[in-house]
């Protein structure tokens, strides 16, 4: 030991860790093997896996029949993946005429663009959406619809597939939520009437199937109405939609107006703001960023249950499905048709999901939006 | 009403504040028993005593941030009951800072500042974001305008509460023990922007343990115990030879720190 | 500055302001709800009005008095015996048994499927938490409708019985349904279920004794296994003095089809499948949060403090997982049982299908709906009801 102390001013000569020198090895070590029973797992899935995967890509991939008619498909032993190419134009778009198609697949890319940007926190400004929604909705609505500007009309009866999910599904966001802003409010308020109603209003459409509800649209609202007065059968389908949509959502939205501290409203009382005034500027927009992902959530879940209709009879892409496989020749090939339907629905819920996900991290850091 | 900053330069005897015989209760606690105080145009009053006296209660009753159950309160000639033009009125009239200064955070410092004047009084934005930045420069930030309240410190959160509040051109300035939140390097600041507007003459009813700046500004001092009122008397009277016993126990205990 | 005891105002200071009574908050407070039980009130009887009326026009009946008349069709299974000279009361009564049928057996095995797929998703393992992670997002992204859809045209296409599938010895897959062996009753095992039953309470009572004694005496006694062995030993132990007696009733074919076991229809084969593989990925998400919710700093101050890991389990993690899992988990149940009315698109007789036929057959929509609405409404309050006990129950106490 020296008397003095030397003070360290060479770089220390840094040895590396003692372990495997191979990155691929240590991360299998520690992600795979790093116990016994996690040792025995991986081995079982990985058996697992090597049996069963190699024969669902030939089945998929490899020895799939990718074109051509059912009889090349019956001959083939793969996938037949045919059956979408020969059939996706009724799947995707119901009975709608075969030349008009063009129609749908417009309103369809003006659609998803108008989400895009709707999902954007650089546009969440009512100044911003409210033009921009009123402009998409009249754009597809026109498309769809035709009757004007040299299109040929079209009857809601015939709009089918793809576009009567979007249409189903804006339908029940558009008219939900504003239903669902004002359930939440009134079920937080201080007056016993009208908390009450709400509360029962809400318990009980929460309680029972969406299916019953769809019942009841279509065999009970014709008879709410006058002699004469009649009701499109998809707008029927639609409020009651809107209408369940809107209880689920309103719960979502209360916890968020819980979470609002006392003191803001306070504040804003004390400067002398009015109650709608306060609520539009000051508890809402914090609301509802801060419940933001519950409320996407139940918004995928809107897009799924657009499927129940299958049960009533509209053609949404799932029903059309199931209607274009009752073809006898193709009929065995329902997986593969099945599975095309199901990645539809997937992607678009699935990317939702991720959105929420990402959302729910912005929040985390505290991103101003 | 024009661009003026207050409303008087010092107390003209006109009655700003009136509570006859005021009692509130929350359930069967009774918060508030037999309140009376004047408080005249332009005097400065401040209010103290021991947690749950009651304090916070009377000035939110001014505001109808709290209802009283029991006599009356009159601001500025106008009574103070469940009638809504009534309690609009007032607020115009009255600006409050809290405790927990209750900034928007959603909202940038100037929107902040510039909300209620465009909602209430329906000014124009250009007329109010002046006003909002002549009130920042007032309280000595106005190069924080475009900041969002959680890019501030504590004292300068509150800075902005109190120029929020200023922009509407208040009568009568209510604080709700403004400084106990911050931390203590930051009280002098805010203390330093109530004393200057004390010195210009703006009413204030101020909730506080501060008892330099009660010395400094207070034209009346008021301590509560238990809901009610002990006593009220001017600060050289009360800090040197209170009239009552509990008023002493309570600054020998404050004092001491 | 005065502090008179005045007892009001002098005449000169009368306050100026507002003082009518159209302003007064508790005025409009009162006037609001007024309003909106007015116009409930007069909505429901104009909706009650065109009802009568158009149900009239159309010479539908109104009333309950369906419920005792001859329904007149078949169903296709029911777990007690019913015929078409049976009332439509009744009808939808075994509606109501084979919705109670879906929904218990879906519960059970979606809480297993689903705790099971949680727990690997936070495993450390990879392989295994990427597994899980796959049939999660696969099976949430997906519409509940499409995947009893899709299980129920698989079931259709199974082969004929002579060629089913055999999983397993004993039990066959088929387009005619699922049959696997059951044992045969027997009076002996009236005893073993007896003693299965002591043996619970055996094991309870072993615990609270083992737990009295470690607080007298600080002594710790391992009570899990013994309890377990309690409970599974006490009943075979029965059954072996009786003789073990076991005869299993193996489906065999004959003819065209397969002649005893336990066959369960394709329908509800489908049916089961479908909701149960759905809502097992929800619930998987729901066991994965609560566990991740615990925060990790209480596990680490536990095993600083030297508890064992069984210990850290059973007191720190378990309450506070289940805290956050059961209320969300018990409204999956509540919504499995929901989806179980889809047995009306394949063809599986539940509630909503024996009601949406009575529906068709009577005319009379609203009752028909009613009735079903009721019966989950019912359903939906009794599981709420529950949940607000267990929340109250281990509410954690807060200042």
């Amino acid at each position: 030991m020296n008397e003095t102390a030397t003070p360290v001013t060479k770089p220390r000569h840094t040895e590396p860790p003692p372990i495997e020198k191979v990155a691929a090895l240590r991360w299998m070590r520690e992600n795979l093997f790093n116990s016994p029973l996690n040792s025995m797992i991986t081995v079982l899935l990985g058996l697992g896996l090597v049996f069963a995967l190699p024969d669902f890509i030939r089945w998929g991939l490899v020895q799939a029949v990718w074109s051509g008619n059912h009889e090349a498909c019956r001959a083939g032993a793969g996938a037949c993946w045919a059956v979408v190419g020969e059939k996706h134009r009724p799947m995707l778009f119901g009975v709608y005429p075969y030349e008009e198609h063009w129609r749908l697949i417009v309103a369809l890319v003006v659609y998803l663009s108008v989400i895009a940007a709707t999902l954007t926190p650089m546009f969440w400004k009512v100044k911003i959406l409210a033009p921009l929604w009123i402009g998409n909705l009249a754009v597809c609505l026109t498309l769809m619809w035709g009757g004007i500007l040299g299109l040929s009309p079209i009857d809601t009866s015939q709009w089918g597939g793809l576009p009567l999910t979007m249409v189903l599904f804006t339908g029940t966001v558009v008219f939900g939520s504003p239903l669902a802003v004002l359930l939440a409010l009134g079920r937080r308020s201080h007056l016993p009437g009208i908390k009450s109603v709400c509360v029962v209003f809400i318990e009980s459409l929460r309680g029972v199937p969406l299916i019953t509800i769809l019942f009841v649209a279509v065999n009970v609202f014709p008879l709410f109405l006058p002699e004469g007065l009649e009701f499109d059968k998809l707008l029927r389908v639609m409020a009651g939609m809107a209408i369940f949509f809107a209880c689920y959502q309103a719960e979502v939205i209360r916890g968020g107006l819980q979470a609002i501290p006392r003191g803001q409203i306070e504040a804003a009382e004390a400067l002398g703001l009015s109650y709608w005034q306060l609520m539009r500027r000051i508890v809402l927009p914090q609301a509802l960023r801060i419940c933001l992902p519950g409320l996407v959530n139940h918004i995928i879940a809107a897009f799924k249950n657009t499927s129940f209709v299958l049960i009533i009879g509209l053609f949404d892409i799932l029903t059309a499905t199931t209607a274009v496989m009752e073809d006898p020749v193709w009929r065995i090939f329902f997986v593969e048709a099945y599975l095309f339907v199901a990645v539809i629905y997937f992607s678009f819920c699935f990317a939702l999901s991720k959105y929420s996900q990402l959302v729910e991290r912005w929040l985390n850091e505290g991103r101003r939006f | 009403m024009t661009d003026t900053e207050t409303a008087a330069t010092e107390p003209d005897g006109a009655v700003a504040i009136k509570l006859v015989d005021v009692n509130k209760w929350y359930g069967n606690f009774q918060a508030l028993r037999d309140v009376n105080i004047d408080v005249k145009r332009g005097e400065r009053v401040v209010v103290c005593g021991p947690s749950g006296s009651g304090k916070s209660t009377m000035i939110r009753c001014i505001n109808r941030l709290e209802a009283h159950q029991k006599g009356q309160i009159i601001v500025d000639g106008i009574e103070l009951t469940d009638n809504l033009k009534n309690i609009e009125a007032i607020r115009s009239e009255v600006g409050m800072v809290f405790q927990s200064f209750n900034l928007f955070p959603h909202m940038s410092v100037i929107d902040n500042l510039t909300l209620a004047p465009m909602l209430v009084r329906k000014m124009p934005k250009a007329d109010a974001e002046q006003l909002a930045l002549k009130y920042l420069e007032r309280v000595q930030i106005p190069e924080q305008a475009y900041k969002y309240p959680g890019q501030l410190s504590g004292g300068q959160q509150q800075r902005v509460a109190i120029a929020r509040s200023l922009c509407m051109q208040p009568r009568i300035m209510l604080f709700d023990e403004p400084t106990s939140a911050l931390d203590p390097e930051m009280i002098k600041e805010v203390l330093d922007v109530m004393v200057e507007l004390a010195e210009e003459g703006m009413t204030m009813i101020v909730v506080t343990h501060e008892m330099g700046f009660a010395k400094t500004v207070a034209d009346t001092m008021i301590f509560m115990d238990n809901a009610e009122i002990v006593e009220i008397a001017a600060p050289d009277v009360f800090f040197t030879n209170p009239a009552s016993e509990r008023t002493q126990l309570f600054l020998n205990q404050i004092l001491t720190h | 500055m005065a502090q008179d005891a005045q007892s009001g105002p002098a005449l000169e200071d009368q306050p100026k302001g507002d003082t009518s009574i159209l302003n007064s908050m508790a005025f409009r407070g009162i006037a609001y709800q007024v309003l909106l039980a007015v116009c409930v009130v007069l909505g429901g009887l104009y909706l009650y009005i065109n009802v009568n009326a158009n149900l009239d026009r159309q010479g539908i009946a109104t009333g309950w008095g369906f419920v005792t008349e001859n329904a007149g069709f078949d169903i296709g299974e029911s777990p007690i015996p019913y015929d078409s000279e049976d009332t439509y009361g009744f009808a939808l009564w075994i509606g109501v048994l084979n919705t109670l049928r879906v929904a218990v057996v879906g519960i059970v095995l979606a809480t297993i499927l689903g705790v099971f797929m949680g727990i690997a998703r936070t495993s450390r393992n990879w392989l295994l938490s990427k597994v899980a992670n796959v049939y999660v997002e696969v099976c949430r992204n997906v519409p509940v409708v499409l995947h009893v859809l899709f299980w129920a045209t698989v079931v259709r296409f199974l082969p004929a019985p002579r060629q089913a599938i055999i999983p397993f010895d004993g039990a066959y897959l088929m387009n005619r349904g699922v049959v696997f062996p059951i044992p045969n009753e027997h009076p002996a095992y009236v005893w073993v279920g007896v003693a299965f039953v002591l043996g619970i309470v055996g094991a309870v009572v072993l615990g609270r004794w083992a737990q009295r004694r470690r607080e007298l005496t600080g002594q710790y006694i391992p009570t899990f296994w013994w309890g377990l062995a309690i409970i599974i030993g006490l009943p075979l132990v029965v059954w072996l003095v009786q003789g073990a007696p076991l005869s299993w009733n193996v489906p065999t074919l004959k003819g065209f089809n397969f002649q005893g076991g336990l066959a369960l229809s394709p329908e509800y084969a489908a049916l089961v499948v479908g909701v149960t593989v759905y809502t097992g990925a929800f619930i998987a998400e729901i066991v994965r949060a609560g566990i991740q919710a615990v925060p990790h700093g209480q596990i680490e101050a536990a095993r600083a403090l030297g508890l064992r890991p069984g210990f850290i389990m059973r007191y720190i993690t378990m309450p506070q997982a289940l805290r956050i899992i059961v209320p969300p988990t018990a409204s999956q149940f509540l919504s499995l049982t929901k989806n179980s009315s889809l047995g009306v698109l394949i063809g599986y007789p539940d509630l909503v299908n024996i009601g949406n036929t009575t529906l068709n057959q009577t005319g009379q929509a609203v009752e028909a709906i009613a009735i079903m609405m009721i019966v989950y409404l019912s359903i939906s309050l009794t599981i709420s009801i529950a949940m607000n006990l267990y929340n109250r129950l281990v509410a954690i106490k807060e200042r």
